[in-house]
């Protein structure tokens, strides 16, 4: 079900504009609410969270979706962490599906679905290893390539069968779609907003995202 | 799909050892050798993750394993991918046909609400354990810890999910004297637990025992099952192959 959200750009807390093929890190508050709005549509958002005091404690896929006994997210679903708890939940949906399945686009594995000569293509786990290095949310809690994670892709449309079949389908965001979610613990943010030019998660023209914190 | 590799085991087999259900287990396993897990009451579980032992940096990656064979199961065919875009082993045979890889893990408090409390004082070796603590104290015994603990397979155990994504459990998957082959086409440490899948309906705790029988299987030749089941393995055992060029 879409549900809009109550509260107002003009009053937002932070916003910011992240390009396609950037890293973003933000830390949310317990209570605030934190919005993702696809600006130019069908644009895969990777995210991980972390507990903002412990990133040991992270964003769990498999948690949130044993949790749930549901794969996709939507409007009321928990984001569960490693340790079981909840992290955030989402109170606001206008797109209606995003992804816990298809994780990162990586150089490597870039080589394996498209072409061995596809390493030099940009992806998100290069835009994470990125914001290892120059992000001072991530430096400061002695970050690497371990607390790296199985994330979600919102607006990424990644269909499961009954018998099991999974695909990369054209999205479903569409210009001013927006996932909101209100944060249950205090969470570090780590985003890469997708570069992939090679399968249709991004519409084969990766656009920008806008980030909004609301106390 | 036939059991070629039956003959094979019987004159190349290296080691056999019962994991007893809801126990934990670690070991390496080297390029070209195999491990047959059998099933030996019905209904087992597997937990188990893969890291490569000469950078455990590099680790079964589930999202990769997925989109390169655009499958939310594993069965005969299907590699783990690394993250690093290499074919970490192989399911080259696979009397089950479906195992989990979206799950998760039991962790204490489910294993406790759903089966109630267990110690070690009262029940011995009995008592109940779970998959998350199984796989972190293997874990710790290589430097390994939470930070490392990340999406894995459940072997012998079926999740499907509706076409509204809702997950539903498929009990009696795996019988008694189901089988599954994995061949290893890396140096992988492999660590695992037989404590119950998270969504397991079974009302008692009474997680089957399993089965491991080690043998020589050799590398992935040209014709190999794995190799030829889609163009994206075929790019995968490449990337395998020059990590161990030499």
């Amino acid at each position: 079900m879409l549900i809009e959200s109550k509260f107002h750009i003009e009053q937002a807390a932070l916003s910011e504009t992240c390009m396609a093929g950037e890293a973003w890190t933000g830390l949310v508050k317990k209570g605030q609410t934190f919005r993702i709005l696809d600006l130019k549509g069908n644009q895969a958002v990777d995210t991980l969270f972390y507990n903002a005091h412990d990133a040991e404690e992270r964003y769990s896929a498999a948690d949130t979706i044993q949790r749930q006994g549901q794969i996709y997210l939507t409007n009321g679903s928990v984001l569960y962490s490693s340790e079981g708890n909840p992290m955030l939940t989402i109170t606001a949906d206008t797109c209606g599906r995003h992804d816990t399945l298809g994780g990162a686009c990586a150089a490597e594995s870039n080589t394996v679905r498209y072409d061995l000569a596809k390493r030099s293509m940009h992806s998100c786990r290069d835009s994470f290893m990125h914001a290892l290095n120059h992000s001072e949310h991530v430096h400061d809690r002695s970050m690497t390539k371990r607390d790296i994670t199985a994330n979600i892709n919102f607006f990424m449309n990644v269909p499961v069968t009954p018998d099991g079949g999974l695909s990369f389908a054209d999205g479903i965001s569409a210009p001013g779609k927006y996932v909101e979610m209100r944060a249950e613990m205090d969470v570090l943010v780590l985003i890469s907003n997708c570069p992939q030019l090679n399968n249709p998660c991004n519409a084969y023209d990766p656009t920008p995202i806008q980030l909004l914190v609301w106390d | 799909m036939t059991f070629n590799t039956k003959d094979f085991l019987v004159n190349k087999t290296l080691w056999q050892e019962t994991v007893p259900g809801g126990n934990h287990w670690s070991g390496l396993m080297r390029r070209g050798s195999a491990l047959r897990f059998t099933d030996l009451q019905g209904g087992a579980n597997v937990s188990m993750l893969l890291y490569n032992i000469e950078d455990k940096l590099e680790r079964y990656n589930m999202p990769d394993t997925l989109k390169a064979q655009h499958t939310a199961f594993l069965s005969t065919g299907n590699v783990c991918y690394s993250d690093m875009g290499r074919v970490m082993c192989s399911i080259i045979n696979d009397t089950v046909g479906w195992h989990d890889t979206m799950c998760g893990l039991s962790d204490a408090a489910l294993i406790e609400q759903k089966y109630g409390v267990s110690n070690y004082q009262a029940q011995r070796n009995a008592m109940y354990r779970n998959a998350k603590d199984g796989l972190l104290i293997e874990l710790a015994k290589h430097g390994l810890g939470k930070r490392d603990l990340v999406a894995n397979i459940n072997l012998f155990s079926k999740v499907s999910a509706n076409n509204e994504g809702r997950l539903v459990f498929n009990g009696g998957n795996s019988q008694a004297g189901d089988m599954v082959d994995i061949r290893f086409d890396m140096n992988v440490l492999v660590v695992l637990s037989t404590a119950p899948h998270a969504l397991d309906t079974k009302v008692i705790y009474q997680p089957a025992d399993v089965l491991l029988t080690a043998w020589h299987a050799g590398l992935a030749d040209t014709d190999d099952v794995c190799r030829k089941a889609c163009e994206q393995n075929q790019r995968g055992f490449i990337n395998t192959e020059r990590f161990y060029a030499n």
